[in-house]
């Protein structure tokens, strides 16, 4: 039976691709799967042609916007890089093409009831589903910084956006073209101590996400990160997306990344076991 | 579709593996309706499964390296069973087993377990040897196995045997095990294939239909009497409708619930609407 916090399965509409910079942002109409998303939570997109279907496998995008457009209802935005033959497919279809998808999947980001400070930390277009989640901390008035890293100024997503969002923005890039040069994890205790963090939100790279726990956990604070594992279906059938973490009751297991996740806590998974599997 | 005492109404069932537990599929709607539920492999203890990546994509098909990650049989029943239970598709739990012990451990366990409408024997694991899964290959192998899931099993309990893709043997296995108590071969399983990093996988998904579609008419050709459920590549309504004009009296989906959860439920729906 299903209820209003299950996903759905729809055929939706693209309503716009545009650039951003190395990515492609992606304006889709994809009627109730809006209306029921939370910060944190992503859409499965089945890619390729329809008949016959060449790829069985699908591609997992966290929801970076809702918009209500007012002509289409509300819309869900995802930020995608054209790599693979699947995100190419993606990115080239033009104005009004259908594309089946299932949303909202996944537990989302785990929310304070008090209002904390708040380091969200992003890297790449993985930082997609922090600027609803800063939205979000502010109305519950939540202190909310950012750090924003990427490769260089290309990878480097919605910074002047974040500027909106945010009480304080840094930019840290690996070449130094914009922001800061270095990594994520170059700055981070400095800026955990600086802003006093109670609470890390961190979407990126396996090894970014481990920096983050690892340094929340020194600083005191909790962190909350955003895995991005291949996830074959996006809907917790196909046990294709293991992560290891350690649950409530101390016992080491292996979960679906799609359904337990991909939102965890930094200090549940274990780090080790994952790096190694990356 | 009778056997024994369950009905297969519709005849599309949720392939072993591809249903999650059945709550994320009945979330998303692709529950309801359909004429049977068959869990992921159940093993007596728990296994972690393989490491990533564990499923990638090739030409209109995967292949899957999971290694029948599932919780064993005590948590499976405490857990997942009695959810199924209380929902309106019958559940045919699969085993696998790394000894003909194991496999007998498993049916006496099911047999008693209020809940089970069926036992579907996985005598196919593309990967045995390397999961340490009994090799049940040959038809003297995959009869005794079913002989032992049988004997304690109590009586209208139906026991589907789920043969491999061997199509010059599946005659032989088919009359095998339907001679140590299957009630229905289920034709077929992943084939056995390699992930690009070298490790043993299955591929499964509509690269293997034709295949799959040729083992479901041998059965039918060699044992004219015997219920056959076919799988393997089936991805809409038309699919369906080629399998059971080569003789399969039910199909399974699998593959295709991965990029489309609803499948299942649209071909049932599709064939109610024509029956032919």
């Amino acid at each position: 039976m299903s209820s209003a916090r299950d996903p759905l399965h729809v055929t939706g509409e693209v309503l716009s691709v545009k650039r951003i910079g190395a990515y492609r942002h992606l304006t889709l109409v994809a009627p109730g799967v809006a209306e029921r998303s939370r910060p944190g939570n992503f859409v499965a997109v089945s890619v390729g042609d329809l008949r016959p279907r060449s790829h069985q496998t699908r591609l997992s995008y966290w929801i970076h916007r809702v918009r209500n457009t007012g002509s289409h209802g509300a819309t869900i935005e995802i930020i995608v890089e054209p790599r693979g033959a699947g995100s190419q497919w993606l990115t080239g279809l033009g104005q009004g093409s259908r594309v089946d998808l299932t949303g909202p999947l996944g537990r989302p980001f785990a929310q304070p009831k008090e209002p904390v400070s708040c380091l969200l930390v992003g890297e790449g277009h993985s930082a997609a589903p922090l600027f609803p989640l800063a939205e979000r901390l502010r109305e519950r008035g939540c202190v909310v910084s950012m750090l924003l890293a990427a490769s260089d100024e290309q990878h480097l997503l919605a910074a002047l956006e974040a500027r909106r969002s945010a009480r304080s923005v840094t930019v840290v890039t690996r070449d130094g073209s914009v922001g800061r040069s270095g990594r994520v994890a170059d700055v981070l205790p400095e800026l955990l101590a600086q802003v006093d963090a109670d609470v890390a939100y961190a979407a990126g790279s396996v090894e970014t996400l481990h920096a983050v726990a690892a340094a929340a956990e020194a600083h005191g604070a909790w962190s909350q990160v955003a895995l991005e594992l291949p996830q074959p279906c996006g809907t917790g059938l196909c046990n294709g997306c293991p992560l290891p973490v350690v649950g409530e009751d101390g016992v080491a297991r292996i979960v679906r990344a799609c359904h337990e996740g991909p939102v965890v806590r930094g200090d549940r998974v274990r780090w080790t076991a994952l790096l190694e599997g990356a | 579709m009778d056997l024994g005492a369950l009905t297969l109404n519709p005849p599309v069932l949720v392939a072993s593996g591809c249903g999650g537990t059945g709550r994320e599929l009945d979330a998303l709607g692709g529950l309801a309706g359909l004429g049977a539920f068959v869990t992921r492999s159940i093993t007596l203890d728990a296994r972690e499964g393989g490491p990533a990546p564990r499923i990638v994509g090739t030409p209109s098909g995967l292949v899957n390296a999971v290694g029948l990650q599932n919780p064993g049989i005590d948590q499976f029943l405490a857990r997942e069973l009695p959810w199924l239970a209380a929902h309106d598709v019958p559940a045919i739990v699969s085993v696998a087993g790394s000894s003909i012990g194991e496999y007998a451990d498993l049916g006496r366990r099911l047999g008693r377990s209020p809940g089970v409408a069926g036992i579907e024997v996985n005598l196919s694991v593309p990967d045995a040897a390397g999961l340490n899964i009994f090799d049940a290959r040959e038809p003297f192998s995959a009869a005794r196995v079913i002989a032992a899931v049988r004997r304690d099993l109590p009586r209208g309990m139906p026991v589907l045997a789920k043969l491999g893709p061997q199509s010059n043997r599946i005659g032989e296995s088919a009359r095998a095990v339907a001679e140590a108590g299957a009630d229905a071969v289920v034709v077929t399983n992943a084939v056995p294939a390699l992930m690009p990093d070298g490790r043993p996988g299955g591929l499964s998904g509509p690269a293997i239909g034709p295949l799959a579609l040729r083992c479901v008419y041998e059965v039918r050709v060699a044992l004219p009497d015997l219920p056959v459920i076919g799988v393997g590549g089936i991805a809409c309504a038309a699919d369906a409708r080629a399998f059971l004009a080569a003789g399969a009296s039910a199909v399974q989906i699998g593959t295709a619930l991965l990029h489309d959860p609803t499948t299942a439920v649209r071909i049932a729906a599709e064939l109610g609407g024509d029956p032919s």
